[in-house]
């Protein structure tokens, strides 16, 4: 039996859709407004914390390694190390894994881990072409040289790379993420108008969960322009079916079914917990929301990524002898409404799960009303690196003390992660 | 050779290093006796010839403070003005004439006397961290760098900056200085000694001067100077402050020798303007020194109410390095502070990243959790009794038993919202002025049994964030606000007499105030002026022109219309008429008889306080040595 976790609190920025210019906030500058507002409501310091841990897919290159950015823009003084981790899409959640692993082994007591990403951000970078192009020209030294340089020039070299889509491109199989959402959509028999349906139902799930209060995890951004942000702006309060069944495909055109307007948004944004042993709980007085009671990562085929859910869950399931609907709440992040559906499906299909799960039957049918209650990424955004941290939180969020609930993710180039969480 | 003062070091390149600490003292000043060794140093070099000569600090403070001012206070005849500025001026010649190279280190502080110095050597390094400051801020006191700074500054930089550094005063960092020509290298503190040993006897002759900054120097000056003159004419009159107008004549002149007219040291060393100015300096060390008394160091300030004050009080104190939460029920007022604050810092914090942490430092915090971290916690929310008595009862029950409780109130009783506190006696004032970011002045109110640990604490942390505390009585309107109120009420009753605003705020210009008091009480907002008007009054009628404003809630500059028509933050004014002789001493004296009432009072504790508070708080003339002070000097005269 291992030590417990608790997760003593949490908090995250709003979701801010790219609007296809350089968002008002770096990634780091997303974590730190989690994280000061996080912070402050402790009755510890920042220098009290044991390290600070980051998950984040695209660090600019002015802060690669932006978990000890965070810990010292946070004040936590010289002496707190950070660091920063990345597994996709799954980083924010791989940041409380290994705050896990370190509270567990008794090398911290008290970590503030999470994810941030401000994908708005991610570079244009230079075509290959150029770059070769421009290294010769550097390599000039005569006027002679640099002519011959010039005449070697093309337009065409001007052309940038989009960071964004070489980061959602799995780099061994080839295909965009949206792409293997097609594959599930194709493998399992999932039709366009199931897809928006699920869309459609994202945005009414967040726009009720709103409502009801359930959206308290969120601080508010203010920019150095005075500007308050104080809610995910991805979220559409109108969308229909209807509406979402216009868009056209953007993977696979023109007769693909996998839209803008069921998958996820390119988002920026931040989310943070605090995760305490016992004996920092018991130091600090603290009231912990629940506990991280288990955990686990899985690979399968990247052109299959999406259900990597399915490979990471079910063996926490099977280890506690729990069915898909002993868990009082799932959330599931929602990368693709193909991909989610995939998941579904692959738990419903006996021959998937005879194949690939070792099951020797199907696992059944999940309950949706306990899936993504309130709404998921597709409405809210998913900032690669913090959707990990905002799934663990939000499921937590939403249990009766005493309940389970499991939080798990898709990871680019064929990975899954899956944490228990239990509310205190 | 003995010497108290200086340190002389030979190493073994040959390099003599002239260190100076002066001897019971924490910054390095240039007494009388500091110079007597540096000849004495110069002889010991002229005896042994060095590879070069290194200047540099002792002191972990800065390199050097400037001459000694105290000495300068005490001159008293015509005589000893010159034999000062002879001293340095002769000395400053002798080492710009040794045949060695010589260089002048500078880390830290580098003010007048210290500036001039490394301007007589030949090379000068200047040490890149954020302390490093180069001026030459006689002006300010009212004199002029007669120690060759009106010579060599123009010599090595452009004319027009040099006279811009000379009559404004202003602070050069070292990458300033670097770019500008007055430093040849800036270093970062890690090379800065081997740059300093490379340059001095890499036997460079200094960049040779574009051919632009000789001519300005030389045939061109004349121009220059009627530039500068007509730049001067802008910020201050001559007949309040003679001396830049000095500095412009000594360097087109005379090339910047004060020495070569005899009545000019005189005229200005020993002006009125220029006593009043070093008296006020002294003032403000002894307003600093109040900061002094509790060694205690805030770190965390909670503010409650994101308003004009309370956020830029926030903005100011994250600026100095203090973690501040500001709470409001407002996130977007919190939002637009800190809008407010990030266009502060664009304005005064060069570096990037240190804008970053300021801003980082800067947390809204719209449930208050800060109030129980903060080392001190000011409630600057609106005047309301009630309002502040349950906001200050909960913010006790909710702080460190040994933070700092304070309230920015001006217009009610500090006893009075204290009333639901378990222990009043903790409650202090600390009343900022508008602009927070402006104005140097914070009154430190004392209410009935106030504890003197809290009211000395809260004087450290206007330290801490560079302000000036004055201790006050609780008296309504304190000090500042209590003086004001009488002169603007009288330059209302001009106006019901028929004399136009610009007549009126004219009239105090001319007498040397930074605004006159109608644009003052549009600024400040009529609707305050006139509440505050009827708090200090007692009893008497309002202005009637001030009445009928309010009724129209033509409240100033914030309604876009008071006294005067505002356009971006602009008053329209027509020209003034002539201004009646003695109209300024009508309006100026009911401010006098007030601040020497409240002396009497005991609200403030002497004449002298009363004075600094005075110019500190409303900008009153300065030249003047203060309301207090000038009356005295028109009662001699």
């Amino acid at each position: 039996m291992n030590a417990p976790v608790y997760i003593v609190d949490g908090a995250r920025t709003p979701f801010l859709k790219s609007k296809n210019t350089p968002g008002p906030f770096a990634a780091s500058d997303l974590a730190v407004q989690a994280g000061r507002a996080l912070l402050l409501r402790q009755p510890f310091a920042p220098s009290d914390l044991d390290e600070v841990i980051l998950g984040c897919a695209s660090p600019s290159p002015d802060e690669v390694n932006i978990g000890r950015v965070l810990a010292l823009r946070l004040g936590c003084g010289d002496k707190v190390p950070g660091w920063t981790v990345m597994r996709n899409c799954a980083s924010g959640m791989q940041a409380l894994d290994s705050a896990i692993a370190n509270i567990q082994c008794g090398r911290s007591q008290l970590v503030l881990a999470g994810g941030t990403d401000a994908l708005s951000r991610a570079p244009l970078l230079f075509s290959d072409a150029m770059v070769q192009w421009l290294s010769g020209w550097y390599a000039t030294k005569t006027v002679g040289q640099k002519l011959a340089a010039l005449r070697g020039f093309r337009l065409g070299f001007l052309a940038p790379v989009l960071g964004i889509v070489k980061g959602l491109t799995d780099p061994v199989v080839g295909l965009m993420m949206g792409q293997t959402a097609e594959n599930l959509a194709w493998k399992f028999g999932i039709s366009r108008r199931t897809m928006d349906e699920f869309s459609a139902e994202s945005h009414l799930r967040v726009t009720a969960g709103r409502a009801a209060g359930h959206y308290g995890e969120i601080v508010p951004l203010v920019d150095s322009k005075g500007n308050v942000y104080a809610e995910d702006d991805g979220v559409r309060t109108d969308s229909t079916p209807d509406k979402l069944g216009k868009l056209r495909p953007v993977f696979d055109k023109p007769y693909g079914s996998v839209t803008a307007g069921n998958s996820s948004q390119i988002t920026d944004g931040a989310a943070l917990l605090l995760l305490a042993s016992e004996e920092a709980v018991k130091r600090w007085n603290l009231k912990p929301l629940g506990q991280i009671t288990d955990s686990e990562w899985a690979g399968l085929d990247p052109a299959q990524m999406g259900l990597g859910p399915v490979h990471a869950s079910t063996p926490i399931l099977q280890r506690h002898g729990l069915g898909l609907n002993d868990v009082d709440a799932w959330e599931i992040n929602e990368a693709f409404a193909a991909q989610v559906l995939g998941c579904l499906a692959a738990w419903e299909d006996e021959t998937y799960c005879k194949e690939q799960l070792g099951l020797d039957k199907a696992m059944g049918t999940l309950d949706r009303s306990k899936l993504n209650a309130d709404g998921g990424a597709i409405a809210l955004g998913h900032p690669v690196g913090a959707s990990g941290a905002r799934i663990v939180l939000h499921v937590l969020h939403r249990l009766q003390s005493g309940q389970k609930g499991i939080a798990t993710i898709c990871i680019g180039g064929g990975l899954g992660g899956a944490m228990l969480v239990e509310k205190s | 050779m003995n010497l108290n003062h200086w340190k002389l070091e030979r190493d073994a390149d040959g390099i003599a290093w002239a260190t100076l600490d002066k001897a019971g003292a924490s910054t390095n000043i240039l007494s009388a006796d500091v110079l007597v060794e540096l000849a004495q140093l110069l002889d010991e070099c002229d005896r042994e010839p060095p590879k070069g000569l290194i200047f540099r600090s002792g002191k972990a403070a800065g390199f050097i403070a400037g001459a000694d001012i105290e000495e300068f206070a005490r001159l008293d005849s015509a005589e000893s003005a010159r034999a000062l500025v002879a001293r340095g001026w002769d000395l400053y010649n002798r080492l710009a004439a040794v045949r060695y190279p010589t260089l002048a280190l500078v880390r830290g502080h580098c003010m007048g006397g210290g500036t001039e110095l490394s301007l007589a050597c030949r090379y000068i390094v200047a040490v890149d961290e954020p302390s490093t400051k180069m001026a030459l801020p006689e002006v300010m006191l009212g004199i002029f760098p007669g120690w060759g700074g009106m010579k060599r500054l123009p010599e090595r930089v452009s004319p027009p900056e040099a006279l811009d550094m000379m009559l404004s005063g202003r602070n050069i960092d070292a990458r300033k200085a670097k770019r500008m020509g007055l430093a040849d290298e800036c270093a970062p503190p890690r090379v800065a000694d081997a740059t300093a040993r490379g340059l001095l006897l890499s036997g460079r002759p200094r960049k040779s001067r574009p051919l632009l900054h000789r001519l300005m120097n030389g045939p061109l000056k004349f121009f220059v100077a009627s530039q500068a003159r007509k730049q001067v004419a802008k910020r201050a009159r001559p007949e309040h402050y003679p001396a830049p107008y000095a500095i412009i004549d000594c360097w087109a002149k005379h090339n910047g020798n004060a020495l070569a007219s005899p009545e000019f040291v005189d005229s200005i060393v020993r002006s009125a303007t220029a006593k009043n100015l070093v008296r006020v300096f002294f003032l403000q060390d002894r307003l600093k020194a109040f900061g002094k008394e509790s060694a205690v160091a805030a770190r965390h300030l909670h503010v409650v109410g994101a308003g004009v004050m309370g956020g830029d009080i926030a903005a100011v104190a994250a600026m100095r390095g203090l973690t501040v939460t500001l709470q409001d029920q407002s996130l977007e007022r919190v939002a637009a502070a800190i809008g407010r604050a990030s266009k502060l810092y664009e304005r005064r914090i060069k570096d990037k990243l240190l804008r970053r942490s300021a801003l980082d430092r800067l947390i809204p915090d719209p449930e208050g959790h800060g109030a129980a971290r903060a080392d001190v916690v000011i409630e600057a929310i609106f005047e309301d009794l009630e309002a502040k008595r349950d906001l200050l009862a909960a913010l006790e029950a909710k702080m460190k038993p040994d933070a700092v409780l304070a309230s920015n109130t001006s217009s009610l009783r500090l006893e009075d919202i204290a009333t639901t506190m378990k222990n009043p006696a903790r409650l202090v004032g600390i009343h900022f002025f508008n602009p927070v970011a402006m104005m140097p002045l914070v009154e430190v109110v004392e209410a009935k049994g106030a504890d003197p640990e809290m009211l000395a604490r809260a004087a450290a942390f206007v330290r801490q964030i560079d302000k000036l505390p004055l201790p006050v009585k609780s008296a309504p309107g304190f000090l500042v606000n209590a003086v004001l109120g009488p002169y603007m009420l009288e330059a209302m009753r001009c106006v019901d007499e028929g004399i136009t605003a610009e007549t009126v705020d004219e009239a105090m210009l001319a007498f040397g105030m930074p605004m006159g008091p109608i644009e003052l009480a549009d600024t400040v907002g009529l609707d305050i002026a006139f509440a505050a008007g009827k708090q200090l009054a007692e009893g008497a009628e309002p202005p009637r022109c001030l009445a009928e404003r309010v009724g129209r809630n033509d409240l100033g500059k914030k309604t876009g219309k008071g006294f005067y028509v505002w356009t971006n933050g602009k008053p329209a004014k027509a020209t003034a008429e002539r201004v009646e002789p003695g109209l300024a001493n009508r309006l100026v004296t009911p401010l006098i008889d007030r601040t020497r009432a409240l002396v009497d009072a005991g609200i403030v504790a002497d004449a002298d306080l009363a004075d600094a508070g005075v110019i500190f708080g409303t900008g009153f003339a300065p030249f003047t040595g203060g309301p207090l002070q000038y009356a005295r000097d028109q009662k001699r005269s």
